[in-house]
Formats: structure tokens, sequence, C-alpha cells
């Protein structure tokens, strides 16, 4: 189908232009994309994809859905080692320093030329380039990028006699509510719990949500240096392991990040953090009243970001890096992000897409789409350092040892800590 | 004559051996060396550092954590899985009605990708939601956190295997039991023998050489499938439920590490080559082939 189209496009415009070697002319760039919530984005990039190509027909794009994140990052290095590689691909935005230290991207700096293409590389969110950003210079551009926000049940709340208008906004306050959502069957069972924080799939990040909250971050922006072991970084997750095991207003032990949508979905729980990019999903399927709103904060609000960045890779002719660039343009410029942001729930990655029209009405109908971005100022970057993938083990191995029982958070962060030096060592 | 004709049959081998050559002996001889050497950064060349890799194994906990899961992986799954296999082969070989679709039924999960059954299983799982908890909860019992517990999370992954695989193990068992001659049942029915007595005598010493093959494969399987790890735990809570192809794939793919990961799977070869080599020696002897 999507062939087809393209194959309509092309043919399209060489007879309006009354060309006839069009597509000998084309550039053809192959990009890796993951998709790490549900949901059909990938029709969504595709007909972004081909409004690209009706706009621009001697640009191909040949858009490759490549599974989460992990596989998207593995997919596009086994294609660089390979003869086919990509010239450029969505990856998570804490790829950077292991992606500089294989030398596999550039920085936008040296692929911009024109002032107004400066420019662009400045119209982001600040809060989002700080993954994006090293040694002074941009190599990750924002695409799909989330923050943590809290979704919460309206309906519940009233139940409890709770003001649905007035969800938590400091860590007592979510202990203190979460206690009143908290309520039990007959038999003692809890069958409706006051919050669910997700323990696999990315415990660090959501980690670095609480870190925030008690004003410490987890590293330092080069990416060398990682501060497990800080009373402030313990006490964040004395506080979490409490939600559980003290204050009993979530459940004990893991929250499995995969099927808590569908808790919260089915009223298993009154509260979840969750990425906003589950939010259109929620939108569309919740069967009650529901509320978004900003991570609750202890000395101070925060969360970290998330999500992909557009990286142009090193092995590409010039052509083909302009080509590249070009869209990169297209997909981030206002229209799109905006359009991005409203079929996914995912941000808009700078101020003008928030300006368009599409996003305005959006907002005005549906106000939780604004928060991710309300949270941006108190946003910090997502753990990611050199070596991220172990040192990004190390850390959510501690979380959860923390979060079973096995050790306390003094033990399993201060030896989280040491690991991490120990490789991170030769960074320096 | 001779000459010509061996000709003939390495040529004949070829297709086969170039891919068998291409994709499992020279990556095998590559992950050998490349478990001796090391690179100081990604983009630095490699050098020879002897057995320094295999030094850092031993001070490695998750490498022995998950070593050690990987032994009661096998002891949980494969007994269970085999046994099950045969019981319902022996069922479904019965002359009562509704066989054929029984034979369908214990064979659907084999049919089912696993990537697909463990999107089912995590919701089977899930602590609120779940299928086995929202059962227990009606005999009044608070089901525990299958997967996100340390005490259940690899046990819960052994079931799903368990299920997974004793329908495959069961065809096998199916079509050696079509096999046997009725001649031996009904003589030893003659002498009255006891079904159980029938069963342990005849049927199963007859089984024997389909009980190696499938007992070689259980085995490789409870080494070889971790699909389902990649939806169900990830190997968590830390590392509770990880095993060991598991831990090769984070060590190649999210650490990127390949020459640590090449290290480990130096180990998982040489492991499974003793297990296989033993099993041929030893249950070999006992087998009776026709």
């Amino acid at each position: 189908m999507k062939i087809l189209s393209k194959c309509l496009t092309t043919l399209g415009f060489a007879s309006i232009f009354g060309l006839s070697s069009v597509a000998s002319a084309a550039t053809d760039l192959t990009m890796y994309y993951p998709v790490a919530v549900g949901g059909s984005l990938t029709k969504v990039v595709d007909g972004m994809v081909d409004q690209f190509e009706a706009e621009n027909p001697d640009i191909n794009v040949n858009a490759i859905y490549a599974g989460n994140y992990n596989d998207a990052r593995v997919k596009a290095l086994a294609a660089l080692q390979s003869g086919s590689p990509a010239q450029l691909s969505v990856m998570f935005s804490i790829d950077i320093h292991e992606l500089r230290n294989l030398d596999a991207i550039v920085a936008f700096d040296d692929v911009v030329s024109t002032d107004e293409e400066r420019e662009w590389l400045n119209s982001f969110y600040p809060a989002l380039m700080e993954n994006g950003k090293a040694d002074g210079k941009t190599w990750g551009v924002p695409f799909q990028r989330s923050t943590i926000v809290m979704y919460y049940n309206k309906d519940m709340f009233r139940a409890a006699g709770l003001d649905p208008e007035k969800p938590p906004t400091s860590w007592e306050e979510l202990v203190s509510i979460g206690k009143q959502l908290t309520k039990q069957d007959s038999n003692g069972t809890v069958d409706q719990w006051g919050a669910m924080i997700p323990s696999t799939g990315y415990p660090y990040w959501m980690f670095g949500a609480l870190t925030k909250q008690n004003s410490e971050v987890l590293m330092n922006q080069a990416g060398t240096e990682t501060y497990f072991d800080k009373p402030g970084v313990i006490a964040a997750l004395e506080y979490w392991q409490d939600l559980g095991n003290k204050h009993a207003i979530m459940p004990k032990g893991m929250i499995e990040w995969g099927t808590l949508r569908q808790n919260f979905l089915d009223q298993k729980t009154a509260i979840m953090w969750h990425s906003t990019g589950n939010l259109t999903t929620v939108k569309n399927k919740a069967k009650f009243d529901f509320g978004v709103a900003k991570l609750p904060g202890n000395k101070e609000l925060g969360s970290p970001t998330g999500g992909g960045n557009f990286y142009i890779f090193k092995k590409s002719s010039a052509e083909e890096k302009q080509a590249a660039l070009k869209f990169v343009k297209f997909m981030t410029s206002a229209e799109q992000a905006a359009n991005w942001s409203k079929s996914t729930g995912y941000m808009g990655v700078g101020p003008s897409a928030y300006e368009t029209q599409t996003l305005k009405d959006y907002v005005k109908t549906f106000p939780p789409a604004a928060v991710a971005r309300d949270q941006l100022t108190h946003a910090t970057a997502e753990l990611s350092t050199h070596e991220a993938g172990r040192v990004r083990k190390y850390l959510d191995d501690a979380i959860q040892s923390v979060l079973i029982g096995q050790a306390t958070a003094t033990e399993a962060l201060t030896d989280a800590q040491q690991q991490a030096e120990a490789i991170l060592r030769r960074y320096k | 004559m001779l000459k010509r004709f061996n000709m003939k049959a390495w040529l004949l081998l070829l297709p086969a051996m170039s891919f068998l050559i291409a994709f499992t002996h020279w990556p095998t001889l590559k992950s050998i060396w490349r478990s001796f050497t090391w690179a100081r950064s990604d983009v630095a060349p490699s050098e020879f550092v002897g057995l320094d890799n295999y030094r850092i194994l031993l001070d490695d906990p998750v490498f022995l954590k998950v070593i050690e899961n990987n032994f009661w992986y096998a002891i949980g799954t494969v007994p269970t899985s085999i046994a099950l296999a045969i019981v319902m082969a022996l069922w479904v070989n019965s002359k009562i009605r509704g066989t054929s679709l029984l034979r369908l039924a214990f064979f659907t999960p084999t049919i089912l990708p696993m990537i697909t059954v463990a999107n089912i299983w995590l919701f089977f799982y899930s602590p609120n939601i779940g299928l086995f908890n929202q059962l227990l909860a009606l005999v009044g019992i608070t089901g525990p956190n299958w997967l996100g517990d340390p005490d259940t999370a690899l046990s819960s992954l052994m079931v799903m295997t368990v299920w997974k695989e004793a329908g495959f193990f069961m065809i096998f068992y199916l079509a050696a039991l079509q096999t046997l001659s009725p001649e031996l049942f009904d003589a030893a029915k003659l002498e009255g023998a006891s079904a159980w007595r029938r069963f342990r005598k005849i049927t199963f010493p007859l089984l024997m050489p389909t009980t190696l093959f499938v007992l070689i494969n259980a085995i490789l399987n409870a080494f070889k499938l971790v699909d389902h790890l990649f939806i169900l735990t990830k190997g968590g809570p830390n590392n509770e439920s990880n095993l060991l192809l598991y831990y090769i794939y984070e060590t190649a793919f999210s650490f990127l590490d390949s020459y640590y990961a090449a290290t480990l799977t130096v180990v998982m070869l040489a492991t499974l080559a003793v297990i296989a080599l033993v099993q041929m020696l030893l249950l070999d002897r006992k087998i009776h082939y026709r």
C-alpha cells in the first residue's frame, strides 16, 4: 500500500512537472524508529512520511518500525555495520554518549548551514535539549518526547469525598489522599489502590522523577559521574518503598509497566504515574472521568524527560545529510509536531507547536494535553551516561531489590554507585 | 567411480554445509576467539587478554545468579513437561471419544508464537486484573504478585514454559506410541498384568529412544528459549528470573559489550555440549532400539 502510494506520488509529480526522471535523481533515506508504548503510532509516522514525500518528490524516505528503543538501536547499529546503513534514525535520547563513543553520529551544528536552520535548532524547549547535547553541540533533535505525568480517576476522587480538581501536589498529599483512595473488599483484600508507580521496564526513569522532586539529579551532563548514593537520592528511594510497605497505598513489590495502563483503565488504581505517550490511548479507552496532573513534588516539582530523538549518522553522504536534515526539520515543524502530539500524547517539541490552531483547539477541548508541556519547566534530563546500558541496569537492579525487600535503600544504592563508578572511571 | 560418487555427495552437501559454516561454525569460532580479547573503548582495536574475561565471570554476581536460575529452570521444566507429555500422549492415544479434539487442544500452545503467548500470560499473571488472581479471589484467596515477587517469578515462567512445551513433546510420544505393536499388550493382558505394570514394563522401555530425543530437546530449550523473558519479567525483579541467554542478549545489545557476551556464549555452548554428550553416553546404553 505504501509502495503503491509512493509510486502514485512520484507519478503524480512526474506528470505535473512533465518530468520523466524524477525517481532517478531522488535521494533515498532509510530511517529506523521505535514505538515504546502501545497504540497505532506506526500509522501516524507513515502518514507524516507520505506527506513529506509528497512535498519533496526528490527524497524517498524508507521509515522502518524497529520495535522498542533497545531494538531500534540494535537494528540501526547493525545496519551501520553492514553494507546498507541508515542515514538517520529515531533512537532513545539517552543513547547519545554511546552513539558518540561508537563514532556513529554527527552533530546537527555541523549539518546546518543557514541562519534559518540554526534558528530552527534553537527553537525547541530547552529541557528537551538536555539529553541531546554534549560537548557544547547538539547531537539529538527532540521528536517523540515525553515526561511522566500523573493520571488520576476523578470518579474515584468523588466517591472518596475528594475534590476531583485537586490532585495531590506533594509527597505528603500523595500519601494522605492515597490512603483515602485505597479500598478493601469484605475479605480484607485491597481491590482499589491509591496509586501505582511502575517498577519494571524503566524503573530508573520513574526514580529520576522522585530524585528530582527531592532536588537531586542522577548524573552529570557529560555522563561520566553518577550520584546514586547521595542522601537525597537514598531518601527518594525510601519514599518509594514506603508507599507500598509503610503507607500501603500501593501494592508491595513490583508493578508491571506493561499492564499498568490496563490496571488504571480497569479502575484498580486511582492514580498512576506513566508516560504522556499513553495519553491518547487512555483518553480513548477510559470509561470514567479522568484527569492528568503534574507529578507531586517534595522539595520541588520534577520529572525526567524521556523518549526518542532524531540522530543523523556519520556514514552518509553530504547530500544525504542535507536530505535528512530537511526531513527532520519537516517532522519537527510546528504543524507536524502538533499533529503528532495530538495523535499520540507525546508533547509538541517546541513552543510553536502549541501556537498552531490544531493544538490550540485540542488543548481547549482537552486540557490534559498541555500538562506535559507545563511540567517542562520542572523537568530534568533522563539518566544518560557512558556505558548507559550497564549503568542503567545497576540502578534498575538496586531499585527492584529495595522494592522487593532484599536490601535497604542505602545498601543497594551505595552498591550501585560503586559499580557505576568502576566502569565510568575510564571515561573521565 | 567411487571418487565421482564422493564428489557428487559433497556437491549435494554443499548448500547445507555453506549455510552451516557461515551461520553456525564460523560465528562459533569467532565467539571463542573474541572471548579471549577485549577493547579499551568502543572504537579501539581489540587486544588479546587471555583468560581475563573468564576471571570476570567468577566475580560477576549476575552471572552466578543466572547460572543458578538456569539450573532450577531446567530442573523445573524438563521432567514436568516430559511426564505431562507422556500422560497426554497416553490419553489421546486411547480409544475414547473426542480424542482428535483433545489432541488439538493439547497441541494448541505449541502453534502459538512464544511472544504472543507471553503477552497473553502477562495479563493472566497480573496481580490485580489477572485471570489467576481473579479465580483465586473467588475462593477468598489473595493471589501473589506472580511475576513481581522474587519467590514466584521464576516458577511462574516455568509453569508457562511447561504449558507451552508439553504439547509439542506429546506429538513425539504419540507418534512413538502408535508404532508399538498391540500384540505385546494383548499378551500382557492375557498374563493378567495391571495397566501400571504394562506401562512400566512395556510402554515406557519401548518409548526410551523418544525419551532421549525429547530429553535432549527439552534441556536445550531450557537454555535456548528466553523469548518470554522479554515480555514477562525482563529478568527481574533484580535478576530473580534472569536466564543465561537473556543475560547474553543484555550484555551484547544493551551493554554493547560483545567481548563479555562472547565469553558468556562460550560458557553456554560448553555447558550444552557437555550435557548432550553425557546424555548420549549414559542413556544410550540403557535404551532398547529395535
